[in-house]
């Protein structure tokens, strides 16, 4: 037990000695949560519209209006035909190409049916889906607008029914993407830096040659893992907290639930992340090694963890492979205990199945750790 | 000289003993070795080799690079397991008590290994930590290697910062922190001048006086000089063992380093 201090204290000796270290901790994870949590974004504004209007009837120039009013567009042009309007699509000048055809009015109110066409760039699928819904979104309202206006009235003599469907945002009910997203960027930041300099720990002394020094010592394999262990575990759990502090202070990230929640899982996912860490440095023969095979696990840690993805929306053999993914299982707990104030029992799942992951990564750990060739 | 009553005996093979029956007299050797051999793959890097060390004897292990010395070395303190063979140091079985001897020795590597991001002081103190010693054993152990080495005023430099001399008689003092029965040092002088070599080994005989066993690897024959007794290793083998003027005899020459090349030649 006291050997285990005196190792503990000489991580954290060499961890403050190490002029990196502390811009590290503080300034790295502030910027990072700022950057990503800003630019990281899924809302969709500033879609470039063309609008082709053929028309020039007062019901045109009414759409034309609300569709102006609406703020997450920009109107670009009015294209005066609508090959001009396929050329500005094709040049990548706009997203959008709405094209209200002649005669729009007249078909509207005899035929009692307008047809508009809405040529939309789908190579960006986000911006392009996302934009042409918001757009039907207007245009529906429009057409119920002028109905309601006209009191169309249909054969039975009963005003057609309009089915209003009010949507209600819980949990971020102002739709604030920082709100989803800086939660989940401080569970893969804090990560990732940790298993990072873990990675990089056991085989830097291995290069430098003082792991031979340690191995003639009668020191115990768990002692020496532990050693490793506790010092990064205490620098993630800073890490949290700086980053936490700065999501509230900058964005007023609402906190609903339990803040003890979120640590212990902290605490107990970083376990699983440190043993990971020290198992692919223990493998490793140069920090290049750990640096490219670390790189390699954080890139699809990140890509399958939910954060910028839905979980739900990959295919099913993807969905499994987020199981042993420590980042996914953090980022779904900041989200929910934050967001929706989940508590411990809510979140139970993730707990233990990174309970399993802690148990098998740092068994690995402490397998991979070799005193004698 | 000292030791030199011992030296005949020495010289003379003693059949091996089961390391059983050792521990119920008073152990008369510090290390032995039985045959002992470390293969990779098909390659044989230490082809058999058997000797025995006393306990306060200063045995030099010599060889040319490549010869496997350093492997023979590893085997002996535990860092690699033997493909065959038996060996014992002070009296603990190399493959079933790597623990206890770990206890009992004190280990210099090639590469320099002490932290160089620690000053002196905190590098004595994390080693005497993880050998168990006590916090008071600790303060005394400091003070005594810092003014055994003069290094009063640079207690709280950053080892990386001293020079290179300094460093290996601090590693080696480091070594014998928790005053272990063997010291084994591979190679410990490498790059450092007449003058600092001569103030290692004399911190060498200091310890051997205290009765510590000194197992060392050197390419200096002046350095072979002044050990009790030495083994010369060609391509994985002993083919040389005694003391230094026994193999000058052996060889007829009066200069170690025309033993040595006579071996290597041959």
């Amino acid at each position: 037990m006291q050997r285990l201090l005196y190792i503990i204290q000489k991580e954290f000796i060499q961890i403050f000695r190490n002029k990196a270290m502390l811009p590290m901790m503080t300034v790295v994870p502030i910027v990072q949560l700022i950057i990503l949590s800003y630019a990281a974004s899924n809302e969709v504004k500033n879609i470039r519209l063309a609008i082709v209007n053929e028309d020039h009837s007062p019901t045109a120039r009414l759409l034309v209006q609300k569709i102006e009013a609406a703020d997450r567009f920009l109107l670009i042009d009015f294209p005066a035909s609508v090959a001009q309007g396929d050329d500005m699509l094709q040049t990548g000048e706009v997203d959008i190409v709405l094209t209200i055809p002649s005669q729009f009015e007249q078909h509207f109110y005899r035929e009692k049916r307008g047809n508009i066409q809405l040529l939309v760039n789908a190579i960006n699928g986000q911006q392009a889906s996302v934009g042409a819904a918001y757009l039907n979104i207007i245009i529906q309202s429009f057409n119920q607008e002028l109905q309601a206006n006209l009191k169309i009235v249909n054969r039975n003599g009963q005003p057609p029914a309009f089915i209003n469907v009010p949507t209600a945002n819980w949990y971020n009910p102002e739709l604030n993407f920082k709100y989803f997203m800086a939660p989940g960027i401080l569970g893969e930041l804090v990560t990732i830096l940790v298993m990072l300099l873990t990675a990089m720990n056991v085989v830097r002394e291995r290069e430098i040659g003082t792991i031979e020094q340690i191995n003639v010592t009668p020191i115990k394999k768990w002692q020496f893992i532990l050693g490793k262990l506790i010092p990064f575990l205490g620098i993630g759990m800073v890490l949290l907290t700086v980053g936490l502090t700065a999501a509230k202070l900058l964005f007023g990230i609402p906190m609903q639930g339990s803040l003890f929640v979120i640590f212990a899982f902290c605490a107990l996912n970083l376990t699983a992340v440190l043993g990971l860490g020290l198992f692919i440095s223990n493998l490793s023969d140069t920090q290049q090694q750990a640096l490219f095979t670390t790189f390699f696990f954080v890139i699809i840690f990140i890509l399958m963890s939910g954060l910028f993805t839905p979980i739900e929306s990959m295919p099913q053999w993807a969905q499994y492979l987020t199981i042993p993914n420590p980042i996914a299982h953090f980022v779904s707990v900041m989200r929910s205990v934050l967001l929706k104030g989940s508590t411990f029992w809510d979140v139970i799942y993730h707990f233990r199945v990174t309970v399993v992951l802690a148990v098998v990564f740092n068994t690995l750990a402490v397998l991979s750790y070799r005193k004698v060739e | 000289m000292r030791g030199a009553h011992k030296r005949e005996e020495r010289v003379q093979p003693r059949s091996w003993q089961k390391p059983e029956e050792h521990k119920t007299k008073p152990m008369s050797y510090a290390i032995e070795a039985q045959n002992l051999t470390k293969r990779f793959g098909d390659f044989t890097a230490v082809d058999a080799i058997s000797f025995n060390v006393a306990q306060g004897e200063i045995f030099g292990f010599l060889g040319a690079n490549g010869a496997g010395k350093t492997t023979a070395i590893k085997m002996l303190i535990g860092l690699s397991r033997p493909t065959e063979g038996d060996a014992s140091i002070a009296g603990f079985d190399v493959y079933r008590e790597t623990d206890q001897i770990k206890e009992n020795i004190g280990y210099m590597s090639q590469k320099f290994s002490l932290y160089e991001d620690l000053t002196i002081a905190e590098n004595i103190r994390f080693y005497g930590g993880i050998y168990g010693l006590s916090r008071k054993r600790i303060k005394t152990k400091t003070t005594e290697i810092i003014q055994e080495l003069g290094l009063e005023e640079y207690v709280n430099r950053l080892v990386g910062d001293l020079p290179l001399g300094w460093k290996q008689r601090l590693a080696f003092a480091i070594a014998g922190v928790h005053d272990p029965k063997i010291i084994f040092l591979d190679e410990p002088t490498g790059g450092v001048d007449p003058a600092t070599r001569r103030q290692f080994w004399e911190m060498i005989y200091e310890a051997a006086d205290r009765g510590v066993t000194i197992f060392v690897t050197t390419h200096y024959m002046d350095e072979a000089e002044y050990c009790n007794r030495i083994s010369i290793m060609v391509d994985g083998r002993i083919e040389a063992l005694g003391s230094p003027a026994e193999l000058k005899q052996q060889f007829q020459t009066d200069s170690m380093d025309e033993v040595f090349l006579k071996l290597v030649r041959a």
